[in-house]
């Protein structure tokens, strides 16, 4: 199907975007690599009046170190921080969760912040970011905030963006020395390879005692726990339990249960034997 | 700051496999859309429309990128190229579609524009692709008539793995 018609508005510079979002409010979309917001547009389960395109913002096409963080400005598309040399040293976790979203053509124009912004549940990056203990850089006319990622995605598609706001960047923590963070896994079960996961797992060894482990797919938004190592695979089984999984076209909660007791253990091993 | 209203149209000027061409567009018009219906380049087919099958697959400034989730007004200014670009001005085909006739590596031809237009990128970054590598990439294309094994054979020719 073909979209609806919107305004077409294309800022130069973050501040004139978050003018034009000031003056369009909820009835303006940002659009960056549309890979996501797009499909939503021609199948019109979105309608918008106002699409603010924020791609060629270059002041947005950065990534930087800051303060023991990798910050990702909004215009970066997720192969171009995939071509990053240094992703598996800063990033390992990121370098493994990457290849899983979506496939090589649409991570050419799709972007890091844009699959934040979409905040579907099963999605690798949103995982990734909380997991990490990330941050998202929101801008508005009002001044600029700074929300822990478990704070910013709220639920299934829902986020505490407020409609005047743009999400500049998202930040992820750096791996830190001495092999700490060093050990991850990232593993998901999608029906076809590409697809949306049904259910995906990240696991990251804090030390030698204790593993942190994320889920998509289980709730309306990622879920992350710490467990002593040698406790994981039972405490696993209870929290699947616990989350109890929704039913969707794809998967039926017993099934999302089942997929998460056993990922989420294979996950813990793998981020164990990596960090060894 | 560019602002086209939604009623108006707007100009859009692009590089089409290497001639610079203008024509006009609506916000909503996809680039897919305005290749076929304003610049007659209909070598580009649609599929899904939303991004899943990949036969819209075209290059901007060199980039594997699916032209229905991509609207004309982004166009602007950007070097795009379709299929029509790949055989010589005489005819010839290039290595990679002389590979696709070789190996039969399409049936009804729908997805082949996308498909060939993706590897032209992928190719271009990692020319000794492995099959893993070639299969990974294929994945983002759909071919209704099922013939992988035919277009993963073709691919691994031209990525001279075989």
């Amino acid at each position: 199907m073909k979209p609806r018609p919107f305004d077409y508005v294309q800022p130069d510079t973050v501040e004139e975007a978050v003018a034009i979002l000031a003056e369009y409010g909820d009835d303006a979309r940002i659009l960056a690599g549309g890979q996501s917001l797009v499909p939503m547009l021609n199948l019109r389960i979105v309608e918008a009046r106002a699409l603010v395109d924020i791609s060629r913002i270059s002041a947005l096409d950065v990534m930087r170190e800051v303060r023991g963080k990798i910050e990702i400005g909004a215009a970066v598309t997720q192969n171009k921080l995939l071509a990053w040399p240094q992703l598996a040293e800063k990033l390992p976790l990121v370098a493994a969760a990457l290849p899983h979203v979506g496939h090589f053509q649409t991570r050419n124009k799709g972007t890091v912040c844009g699959s934040i912004a979409h905040a579907d549940p099963s999605s690798e990056l949103p995982l990734t970011l909380a997991l990490l203990g990330g941050e998202v850089v929101l801008k508005s006319e009002r001044g600029e905030r700074v929300l822990a990622a478990e704070d910013f995605q709220k639920d299934m598609l829902t986020t505490a963006r407020a409609p005047d706001e743009l999400i500049a960047a998202v930040r992820f923590p750096l791996t830190k020395g001495g092999g700490v963070g060093r050990g991850v896994a990232f593993r998901e079960v999608a029906r076809r390879h590409g697809d949306f996961a049904i259910v995906a797992v990240a696991a990251v060894v804090e030390d030698k005692n204790t593993v942190r482990l994320g889920v998509g797919g289980m709730a309306g938004k990622p879920m992350v726990r710490r467990f002593a190592r040698e406790e994981a695979a039972g405490a696993i089984a209870a929290w699947a339990d616990a989350l109890e999984g929704y039913e969707d076209l794809h998967a039926s909660a017993a099934m999302r249960r089942d997929l998460f007791r056993n990922l989420g253990p294979l996950a813990v091993t793998e981020a164990i034997r990596c960090a060894a | 700051m560019r602002r086209v209203n939604r009623d108006a149209r707007a100009r859009v000027s692009l590089t089409l496999n290497g001639r610079k061409l203008a024509a006009e567009a609506e916000p909503r018009t996809l680039l897919c859309d305005f290749l076929r219906h304003a610049l007659g380049a209909t070598g580009t087919h649609v599929g899904c429309e939303h991004g899943v099958c990949g036969a819209c697959t075209v290059l901007i400034d060199g980039v594997a990128t699916r032209s229905c989730l991509t609207l004309a007004v982004q166009a602007e200014g950007r070097e795009v190229r379709t299929v029509e670009s790949l055989a010589a001005p005489d005819g010839k085909l290039n290595p990679l579609q002389q590979a696709f006739r070789d190996h039969h590596a399409l049936q009804c031809g729908f997805c082949t524009p996308g498909i060939l237009m993706s590897f032209t990128d992928y190719l271009s970054r990692n020319p000794h692709a492995s099959e893993a590598e070639i299969r990974d990439v294929l994945s983002g294309h759909l071919c209704r008539c099922t013939g992988y094994a035919s277009i993963v054979a073709a691919l691994k020719r031209a990525a001279r793995r075989e």
